[in-house]
């Protein structure tokens, strides 16, 4: 007991002050996004690898010449090879996105963590909101970045090639036409990588908060199911195509031009007017803020696996 | 100031009933020990407390409802519900640099000056930690915190006897005060009965037994009876009769320690053998609830 009086006396000096200084819901949305970023280092740990080794063989490529014509060193079409790497850039973006939510809520269950995360004054909402604006918002612009890096390392590259090999550097310049490329590429990215596949992504959220388990087979189950019924019932495979369209983007009824079967070349042009009046986009934010506010609920009542 | 205050508190899994109407009044500045077997219904009781899982009948916890606002609940309460919960992806001062960005009440001072009396190094992962480390890590971040209610599930288990013993020590010496309030379930009761202030039995989601522990020790009272006056001893009505090294012991609820001191040797029990003689095999639940009258 005396212990426990000399503790008293010990805090009776320091009483606990009437007004805690407040945290804004924003700042605790932003260390809740950090602390994602702390967790999930494949986000930026991936797409850096990925451009690592793809500016490693632009380069050799470039040096050495593995094909008979080199693909970089075309200065009147020099865009291939950039809208090869946007595209494997983009690719990554996909790959990550979809794994990052499938683990997004179960993560936190399995490794009993969610407990210590509940023990603190962050609400569900903002915890669900956080891993949410992961694909929309923090990987697309990651993307972005880090292809906009890559793609001035590789024009440094050829640039530097073409000089040394005595070709017009100043032709490459002029027929790349970069910034409206990085341009399209950043539009690109916001349209049919965040806004478009937003559903999916809010459904394997909303899954990995549900699952126990193989998050992966329960997400894609009852797309399997619902395909499977259609297919033998009507014969006709609609539901397949509408969610594969909307993971690897068919922007068919965006696209000016609806031959793009696969737009991963950012140069292909989405007019807005045709993104933005489609009403296909805007059922689809509402079926996924459905799953967003289901996710919430489960985040709420879901305790450690 | 009531700390926490239940009415009727139940929940059912499915028809597993794990609390079953219990009425709760916990009053500011006390240190209570919930004591029971597995499955009694404790966790569930801590995690309605802490707005973990969703209940029926009336509860509030520092005049909130836990289920519909823990995470404004969660500024003046901290818990650690065992020793495995802290991300093991995460590095020490990730952690120091999170609960500090959402914390109003996180002293990030004293958590680092708790860690610098440990070998824990700020750039750890916790996955480098060994179990004793983590819990010391968890420690300190939860004594930097200042908190109105602190609830312990089980914090030592899995922990070696040092680690215990500094444990139940650090958490008098530098974190409770009167104001604060901790809640505490283990199964190691030695260790808590001279920390507690308040003590309660739960079994099969009921409370059993609840006394102060100013109580408990005066109305409580173990006789190591002398061979030739175990029979007198037995007219005294002992709740609890158990023999070692072929001596009798009784245990007394109520009893005159004069009356008694002559038959043998007078101590305090401890927690453990009032629960099992209130809680043993012998005693149904009605027995217990008679004694236990309040």
């Amino acid at each position: 007991m005396n212990n426990q009086v000399n503790a008293m006396r010990e805090f009776e000096g320091e009483s606990r002050s009437a007004v805690a200084p407040a945290v804004s819901p924003a700042q605790r949305f932003y260390w809740s996004i950090r602390r994602e970023l702390w967790e999930n280092r494949s986000l930026y740990v991936a797409p850096l690898t990925i451009a690592a080794v793809a500016l490693i063989a632009f380069s050799l490529s470039s040096i050495v010449g593995i094909w008979e014509t080199p693909l970089s060193l075309d200065p009147a079409k020099p865009h291939g090879p950039y809208n090869l790497a946007a595209g494997l850039m983009m690719l990554t973006g996909i790959v990550v996105s979809i794994f990052y939510c499938a683990d997004a809520l179960h993560g936190e269950r399995r490794d009993r963590s969610i407990l210590f995360w509940k023990s603190l004054p962050v609400s569900d909402t903002t915890t669900v909101l956080a891993k949410g604006c992961i694909p929309l918002v923090v990987l697309p612009l990651l993307i972005f970045a880090i292809a906009f890096a890559l793609q001035w390392l590789m024009l440094l590259v050829s640039s530097a090639v073409l000089f040394v090999s005595g070709k017009s550097v100043a032709e490459l310049w002029r027929n790349l036409s970069f910034f409206r490329m990085t341009w399209l590429l950043l539009y690109h990215l916001v349209t049919a990588h965040a806004l478009w596949p937003l559903p999916v992504y809010c459904w394997l959220l909303l899954v990995s908060g549900w699952a126990r388990r193989a998050t992966f087979i329960w997400a894609v189950l009852p797309v399997i199911a619902i395909g499977g019924v259609e297919r033998l019932v009507f014969g006709t495979w609609h539901f397949a195509a509408l969610v594969g369209s909307r993971l690897i983007g068919n922007l068919a009824t965006g696209a000016a031009t609806s031959r793009d079967a696969f737009p991963t070349d950012p140069m292909t042009h989405i007019h807005p007017s045709c993104f933005l009046g489609n009403p296909a986009l805007w059922l689809g934010f509402v079926i996924a803020a459905v799953f967003l506010v289901a996710a919430i609920r489960l985040r709420h009542s879901q305790g450690p696996i | 100031m009531v700390c926490i205050e239940a009415r009727g508190l139940r929940k059912a899994f499915g028809t597993k009933v794990a609390l079953d109407g219990i009425d709760l009044h916990v009053e500011e500045g006390r240190i209570l020990g919930l004591i029971g077997p597995n499955g009694a219904g404790k966790t569930t009781a801590l995690n309605a407390i802490l707005g973990l899982t969703s209940y029926e009948g009336e509860l509030k916890v520092l005049g909130r409802n836990p289920w519909t606002e823990r995470d404004q609940l969660m500024c003046d309460v901290s818990f650690i519900a065992d020793v495995a919960l802290l991300p093991r992806w995460a590095r020490i001062n990730q952690l120091l640099d999170y609960v500090a960005g959402v914390h109003p009440r996180f002293d990030r001072t004293k958590a680092t000056t708790f860690l610098s009396r440990t070998s824990i190094q700020l750039d750890a992962k916790v996955s480098a930690l060994s179990k004793g480390m983590v819990t010391q890590l968890h420690l300190a971040l939860i004594m930097a915190i200042d908190a109105r209610l602190l609830v312990l599930d089980e914090p030592t288990l899995g922990l070696d006897i040092l680690y215990r013993k500094q444990f139940y020590d650090s958490l008098l010496n530098d974190y409770f005060d009167r104001s604060r309030t901790i809640i505490v379930t283990t199964h190691q009761v030695e260790e808590v009965q001279n920390v507690l202030t308040d003590l309660m039995f739960i079994n099969h989601g009921r409370i059993v037994f609840r006394c102060s522990m100013e109580e408990f020790e005066s109305r409580y009272l173990e006789l190591l009876a002398h061979p030739d006056h175990a029979a007198e001893a037995r007219t005294f009505k002992p709740i609890h009769e158990r023999h070692a090294f072929g001596r009798s012991i009784f245990l007394y609820d109520g009893v005159n320690r004069q009356q008694l001191a002559a038959f043998g040797e007078l101590r305090t029990p401890s927690i453990a053998d009032l629960f099992v003689a209130l809680l043993g095999e012998k005693s149904t639940n009605h027995e217990i609830r008679e004694r236990a009258a309040l």
